[in-house]
């Protein structure tokens, strides 16, 4: 176990992570995933994000060495796509029983692995350590070894017991097998002044089958993608790549960073999801191999094919933008590439509601993935009712947002599209930012809304849900209005700028004692908005609910901050 | 009579079996108000989540006591104490049910005891209704962390009823088994309604889980039972408990308050549905409803058109026991070989299932033995779907999870209506297979073609 906690700790030293750079070293000890709190905690564990980070492995044999829970409650559960083998779908565990606790594992861990090898004759297993084995001090370590030596393949041991930490640490920790027991153990056949790694694309719905034609084209070769559609051989060979293109860098940038320690790798972090983006990243990719000594005409024809795989997807949102006049999109989402698609959406002519990352910039932009993060748990953790009000307020024709927060849009008959890990349409490159397009259209001109939100025949319209919803939220509105403690209490718990902590309370304050009326004041006295500014539009949503008066009732929004 | 065997492979593959703290948080689901809590790490909480979230298709609560692996060598009472008082100021529940995973098993919490110290020195909590069940994931099954959920909530939640309380002729408790959906108890309801009984439910899916859209907005389940109604079931004149796994919960209905119980080991065909029909008709007093008369027609001309398709066929079953117990004895009733059967965890009922072997196994060797019998029917959860393509025989998807179809909820298997739908269902599918993929041939009698693509495979005959 103690090397696994040195392994952690290794982890969350990432030099890599401009956010991490800035800490102290105590605060670096700490690790960069706060404390979950029990009773309130939502998403996976460290075993679930190794799983989700090496999953994707086609042709691997995924072990999961633990109690029936943690495979048999979630196998074959991923949309990534595979080009060949589909052993990846196939769950495997050792599905421990009361005898194992007692006796140990280990011994069923090495039988299991003996079974998988004679019957699928995978060319890896990958083992995943789970809490109740770490707990009785099965070494997965030791039996990897020896079974790798007994039946001479690769059997590597993945150490993230979902106890550790939350899924973020374990794509980490699946990074970190990576790196110790796979990259670099092999020899590609031939290399390329072409060879490329790309790092943290999954392949999910088959999305980097939207960009690797236009690699193809440009003779640009994926050496290894890590792990989207990924053979065992090809990362095993990655680390004769030229160049590397990092796409979720909270999953996997110790991958990279090491990559280009060890094997002088260079790397940037981009994304295919938005035209921009699209074109940004092959430019950097271009420019990388160039670097490495790709001859020079690469980039020519890297622009060239830019340039026509632009006017070809304009062209084709074209027609959607008489359409989409006027429409506007609330984008909340926990998923960082949505950012790199609200470019796309406003130049289809939609706007962008409850967001204010319109005029943002490259900076901005990444200073908003940053803190995304928190922002969209907050959504998370809203209430159905203050959902539907924040819809209904932000008065919106579309949300755009991870499956969580899915059927409050659809029970509230609105427009809701999918544009997390779940969804089932690709939206990478160029084509997929059309694919995107189309489904806005589709969802939002569905006659169906219209027979959803008919109110049923022995309904007054007075009473409906909505009605209710909306009733109940100005009742507890009128409520604090009422009580002047619990009334400060509210003002005082309600986070406005996450960034600059700054609570509700403070703003209203300072509102009232400088008479302030902009967004620009409530900066200088506050410092709210100081950050990613995010939470600029509720500080206007503030300012348009408060003309004068402590007392009204919140902004939508702030519903959501508890 | 059946030899029930139990793998004997270290490695399971492709499993059939959930683990016993989701089917355990599941019974909670059915109470009104609710908030089920899995004492574990973060992770046992969020597989079973997003099972439920990808089965139902509707937001689903479910907390988890959030557990370090600090945490868990130390023991897990503050975690407890933590999200018992952070679910019970935040989401306002009317009832918390806790059940324990494998890593908090493993410690052995002693979570009983972690609950009257929180009672103790938490005022506020001293009555509220808080309901625990040891479930630890490497033992039993889904199906077993129902069973064990739904009994402890009678011995904690019912009360036993005064002396000289009259009993109310006219109401019946119903225990379902987690094998029926929402669909099923709806169907229930209304037939025992039709009969002038008053039935309650524990656990109620069909009131949370029914994918209706709220009235109210709460965070917790919306609809089941309430924990008041659950109180007052010592008064019902009658207990139904459907499916074997709910004979222990009957039984600590009628232990705690004289509630006597029937149990119905099937609802899904015709001499079931008889006796369901039957025993509803003496209790209430009541002639059968000419709607029932009718329905029963329907089933038996449903079993005289569909007889041609389903008997013969060779059956692979794989699922939890009474949901095995009761598809395999229909389709054995309507000529069906069930050639396979696999199922998750012991049971008295595997013994009279109509097949030589059931076994305790997962879907490798329901694959494998479904291919080795040249079966030509299967039948499963959804995750059989990568088996049923490389078998290449019709798949009709039963119990749970069901994630890659819509509609889960409502599958109906129960009574004279659902039980007919069902042979249809299952009918219409062998029809398709016969047409897509067994058409005769000019070459299909072929003496020395046996083999050639497009005929039909060799009946066994028995």
């Amino acid at each position: 176990m103690s090397s696994l906690s040195a392994k952690i700790q290794d982890v969350f030293n990432e030099p890599g992570c401009g956010k991490n750079a800035t800490k102290s070293e105590a605060e670096r000890k700490k690790g960069c995933t706060k404390q979950l709190q029990p009773g309130g905690a939502a998403g996976g564990c460290a075993f679930d994000g190794a799983k989700i980070a090496l999953q994707p492995f086609t042709d691997v044999a995924h072990l999961v060495h633990g109690p029936i829970a943690c495979e048999g409650n979630s196998w074959d559960n991923r949309g990534a796509r595979s080009s060949g083998s589909n052993i990846w779908r196939t769950g495997f565990t050792t599905d421990i029983n009361e005898t194992d606790i007692v006796f140990g594992g280990e011994k069923r861990l090495y039988k299991a692995v003996k079974e998988i090898i004679e019957k699928y004759d995978p060319p890896a297993i990958f083992v995943y350590q789970t809490c109740v084995p770490a707990m009785i001090g099965d070494d997965i370590n030791a039996v990897c070894k020896a079974a790798s030596e007994k039946f001479g393949k690769p059997v590597i041991p993945v150490n993230s017991p979902g106890f550790v930490g939350p899924k973020n640490l374990g794509n980490k920790l699946a990074g970190e097998a990576l790196l110790d027991h796979v990259i670099g153990t092999q020899e590609p056949d031939y290399t390329t002044p072409y060879d490329i790694n790309i790092i943290g694309e999954y392949n999910l719905s088959g999305e980097l089958w939207q960009v690797k034609p236009l690699l193809d084209e440009l003779g640009i070769r994926i050496l290894s993608c890590i792990s989207g559609d990924a053979r065992y051989r090809d990362v095993a060979t990655s680390h004769r790549a030229r160049a590397a293109m990092m796409v979720c860098s909270k999953a996997m940038i110790n991958v990279a960073r090491k990559m280009e320690e060890r094997y002088g790798i260079p790397f940037f972090e981009g994304s295919f999801y938005g035209i921009g983006d699209s074109s940004d990243s092959l430019r950097e990719i271009a420019r990388l191999l160039i670097e490495r000594g790709a001859p020079d005409e690469l980039m020519a024809r890297t622009e060239a094919v830019i340039a026509r795989e632009e006017a070809k997807a304009w062209a084709a949102i074209e027609p959607y933008k008489p359409r989409f006049q006027g429409k506007k999109v609330l984008l909340i989402t926990g998923g960082v590439k949505s950012w790199s698609v609200v470019a796309a959406l406003q130049e289809a002519g939609l706007e962008i509601a409850g967001t204010s990352v319109k005029k943002s910039t490259k900076e901005d932009k990444e200073r908003i993935k940053e803190i995304m993060g928190e922002d969209a748990h907050m959504i998370d953790d809203m209430t159905p009712r203050e959902m539907y009000k924040l819809l209904k307020d932000a008065k919106a024709d579309i949300m755009l947002s991870g499956g969580k927060s899915q059927f409050v849009a659809l029970k509230a008959a609105m427009p809701w599209l999918d544009i997390n890990q779940e969804r089932s349409h690709a939206y990478m490159g160029y084509v997929g930012m059309v694919k995107l397009m189309a489904e806005i259209d589709k969802a939002l001109f569905n006659p169906v809304w219209e027979q959803l939100r008919r109110p049923a025949p022995w309904e007054n319209a007075a009473k409906n849900w909505q009605a209710k919803a909306i009733a109940q939220m100005d009742a507890e509105a009128a409520a604090l209005a009422a009580s002047p403690e619990a009334s400060e209490r509210a003002r005082r718990a309600k986070r406005i700028c996450n960034c600059k902590k700054v609570d509700l309370g403070t703003i209203e304050d300072a509102i009232a004692a400088h008479g302030l009326t902009s967004v620009e004041q409530i900066r200088q006295h506050t410092h709210a908005t100081a950050g990613c500014s995010i939470c600029t539009f509720r500080i206007e949503e503030i300012l348009a609910a408060l003309p004068g008066s402590l007392n009204a009732s919140p902004a939508p929004l702030l519903e959501a901050a508890e | 009579m059946a030899k029930v065997t139990v793998g004997k492979k270290a490695c399971a593959v492709n499993p059939l079996k959930m683990s016993q703290p989701i089917g355990g948080a599941f019974a909670f689901m059915g109470l009104r108000g609710a908030m089920p809590l899995l004492h574990g790490s973060q992770g046992c909480t969020s597989f079973g989540l997003t099972l439920f979230v990808r089965h139902f298709k509707e937001a689903v609560p479910l907390q988890t006591t959030a557990m370090s692996e600090v945490a868990t060598v130390l023991g897990g009472y503050e975690n407890v104490e933590q999200a018992i008082l952070n679910i019970h100021k935040r989401t306002k529940p009317e009832i918390i049910g806790i059940c324990s995973t494998g890593v908090t098993e493993t410690k052995g919490d002693d979570v009983e005891g972690f609950l009257r110290l929180i009672r103790q020195n938490h005022p506020q909590l001293a009555n509220f209704p808080l309901v625990y069940v040891s479930t630890p994931d490497f033992k039993d099954a889904f199906q077993d962390g129902w069973e064990k959920t739904v009994a402890r909530m009678v011995e904690v939640l019912v009360e036993t009823p005064g002396t000289g309380t009259r009993r109310d002729p006219k109401r019946v408790n119903v225990l379902p088994g987690c094998h029926l959906t929402p669909g099923d108890l709806d169907e229930i309801r209304t037939i025992l309604e039709d009969f002038g009984l008053q039935p309650w439910f524990l656990p109620d899916l069909a009131g949370s889980l029914d994918g209706h859209i709220p009235d109210e907005f709460v965070p917790t389940t919306i609809g089941g039972i309430g924990v008041d109604e659950v109180a007052a079931m010592g008064q019902a004149a009658w207990t139904i408990a459907i499916g074997a796994q709910m004979r222990r919960a009957a039984e600590a209905m009628e232990k705690k308050t004289g509630t006597p119980f029937r149990l119905f080991e099937r609802l899904c065909g015709l001499a079931a549905c008889d006796e369901f029909i039957g025993f509803l008709s003496e209790i209430s007093e009541c002639e059968v409803p000419l709607k029932y008369r009718r329905q029963r027609g329907q089933l038996a001309d449903a079993m005289l058109d569909s007889h041609f398709h389903i008997g013969g066929r060779k059956l692979a079953i794989g699922a939890e026991p009474d949901l095995l117990f009761d598809l395999s004895s229909m389709l054995h009733e309507m000529g069906a070989k069930v050639s396979v059967a696999v199922t998750t965890t012991q049971s008295p009922v595997l013994e009279r299932i109509q097949t030589d072997e059931v076994l305790i196994g997962d879907l490798e060797d329901l694959e494998t033995l479904a291919k080795a019998g040249a079966c030509d029917l299967l039948i499963t959860h959804s995750h059989g779907r990568q088996a049923a393509e490389r078998l290449g025989i019709p798949f009709h998807r039963a119990g749970f999870p069901m994630f890659d179809r819509l509609g889960a909820g409502h599958a109906l298997s129960v009574g004279y209506r659902g039980t007919r739908d069902l042979i249809f269902d299952i009918a219409n599918l062998i029809i398709a297979d016969h047409e897509n993929n067994h058409q005769p041939t000019p070459d299909t009698w072929r003496i020395d073609s046996a083999v050639a693509p497009g005929t039909e495979p060799a009946v066994a005959l028995h």
